[in-house]
């Protein structure tokens, strides 16, 4: 049985969770500002200025750095930091480590970003950053989990929230995948640039083993560990089923390493490997769908609270997006599907399907719960939680559907023939064709954006009506004190 | 003496172990968490840690903030 046992917040360290939590709503806003951005140059290519620093090349890896690594590492190592005390009732080990994780972590992002605008690159997807860079991310990474490792040693609570093991899952997976796929050899000591240890076909297979496991570990499992502590939490019920979690857990752990050359689909990697990959795909969408449907179940009874409660809604909602994402992914994965949505918008829609309506909405409805929590207050403002749900929802489908629509089209557009077997359109006929979507993405975008924007207003409000409470409170008290 | 560690080299052995490793440990894990009433009541009764520590901890919920 579980031990019941009561702890003070003061016996919990706090102070790191702060910092990352800012520094989640910090990023999200830079890095989604510069999402819209780049969606706009696509749209109305006049906006490089011709000026290399702010291409779409280097803009984009800028973007997906910030709101991946940036926005959602920050968010996963708060909520964590965070999960693994509560459910562990025990302080995080590792004071001074632990603010090292931080300046490593948000420093390796803001010098990506940096590196990025100057040219400097690997030319790995999601995995851009030049070798010192990964050097000092494999490190902070390492103390990550040294850290995470002691505090669950520690802990008062003789079982592991399962939250806690796909949060281990995590950082192990990750770490695992960083030193991989980024194994190099620099041209000399004081250059940033290197070549890949790997080559051909095996840096490809390398780079999407890395790129589609960074998903499965990155992307997904760590924020249903994420799932797993703050939809119980907030909707005041425990998870549907404890042992739904763990064959959740262990099914994904099972699958997900094996999935990756479905990105690699007609090309020179062998065959059986992308008939393996689509196949694990497959088997993917179950315990997807089993997750889904346990943290969605955890609302069984309580359905009410959809209706009153914005935190509630954001909760949900990324679940929902979570059982759509993770049915499309193991149909694009299928070769005769593949074969259409490869190489056009469709990926990029899925992508943000995934990475819009699941991580980012499962991270704002986690951060809504935790703010007001570690400041001691209340939410400066339930209405703009509101506001800011149906403005990232609206942006989300606006999103999705203009690629869609831009992606199939491209699709079919590029493997159209005519009666005498000649390409029916000109690959500029394409370009053309995806204006429109485009215009419509980047419309999506600035909903979404403009959400976030209230969120780090609604977060900065909070802190301040946090902090002037508790000098009011600290004022009483010294007033008592020296009456007494 | 390690002749038997050779079977292991060759792909085409280790790729049908390796499934068949991870299929049976699956099972075997389903079977371990499903099989027994008393194991299921145990791990059901995990799922209320993170309301272990509650007391005292402020709702953010609006009906129970009007409350």
């Amino acid at each position: 049985m579980a031990n019941v046992t009561t702890q003070s917040p003061e016996q919990y360290n706090y102070d790191i969770v702060r910092l990352f939590t800012i520094m989640t709503v910090v990023w999200g806003v830079l890095g989604m500002l510069v999402g819209v951005y780049i969606a706009s140059e696509l749209a109305w290519p006049f906006l490089n200025f011709d000026n290399p620093a702010i291409t779409f090349g280097r803009l984009r890896p800028v973007h997906t750095t910030l709101v991946i690594f940036g926005f959602g590492g920050s968010a996963l190592f708060a909520t964590s930091y965070y999960v693994v005390q509560r459910t562990c009732q025990t302080r995080l080990w590792g004071e001074g480590l632990a603010k090292f994780t931080f300046l490593g972590w948000n420093g390796a992002v803001g010098l990506a970003a940096v590196s990025y605008m100057m040219g400097y690159t690997q030319a790995r997807e999601y995995a851009e950053m030049v070798w010192p860079i990964d050097l000092l991310i494999a490190v902070t990474w390492v103390a990550y989990l040294v850290i995470y490792v002691m505090t669950l040693r520690k802990r008062s609570q003789p079982h592991i929230y399962v939250a806690n093991w796909f949060f281990i899952a995590f950082i192990l997976a990750t770490a695992i995948l960083h030193i991989f796929n980024n194994m190099a050899v620099p041209v000399s000591l004081f250059s940033l640039e290197s070549y890949s240890l790997h080559a051909g076909v095996q840096d490809a297979m390398t780079q999407w083993w890395y790129g589609h496991n960074a998903v499965g570990f990155f992307l997904t499992a760590a924020f249903l560990g994420m799932m797993y502590y703050f939809v119980p939490k907030q909707a005041g019920r425990p998870v549907y089923s404890y042992r739904l979690s763990i064959i959740h857990f262990w099914a994904l752990i099972f699958l997900y390493m094996w999935v990756g050359a479905h990105h690699l689909h007609w090309t020179a990697l062998p065959d059986w490997t992308s008939t393996l990959a689509a196949t694990f795909s497959i088997l993917l969408l179950l315990p997807s769908w089993g997750g889904m449907i346990n943290g969605i179940m955890t609302l069984s009874g309580a359905w009410d609270r959809l209706r009153n409660d914005p935190v509630i809604r954001f909760l949900i909602v990324s679940l929902s997006f979570y059982g759509m994402s993770t049915f499309e992914g193991p149909l694009m994965s299928l070769k005769s599907v593949n074969a259409l949505s490869h190489y056009t918008d469709w990926t990029i829609g899925h992508v943000h399907s995934g990475a819009l309506g699941w991580v980012a909405m499962i991270s704002m409805g986690s951060l809504y719960h935790l703010v007001p929590r570690l400041w001691e207050t209340k939410m400066y403002s339930d209405r703009l939680i509101n506001i800011h749900f149906w403005l990232a929802t609206i942006g989300i489908v606006l999103y999705i559907s203009a690629m869609w629509v831009a992606g199939i089209g491209q699709g079919l557009m590029l493997r159209a023939f005519d009666e005498y077997g000649n390409l029916a359109y000109t690959f500029i006929e394409t370009v053309s064709f995806l204006h429109a979507p485009y215009v419509v993405r980047t419309i999506g975008g600035v909903f979404f954006v403009t959400g976030m924007i209230l969120m780090a207003y609604n977060v900065y409000m909070t802190i301040r009506k946090g902090k002037a409470e508790a000098a009011v409170l600290e004022a009483k008290l010294a007033a008592k004190l020296a009456n007494a | 003496m390690f002749e038997w560690f050779k079977w292991f080299t060759s792909m085409e052995n280790t790729k049908p172990f390796a499934l068949v490793l991870f299929f049976v440990t699956f099972i075997g894990i389903v079977l371990y968490v499903y099989s027994n009433k008393q194991r299921g009541d145990r791990f059901e009764s995990y799922k209320n840690i993170p309301f272990n520590d509650d007391e005292g901890e402020q709702s953010t919920h609006p009906e129970e903030v009007n409350k």
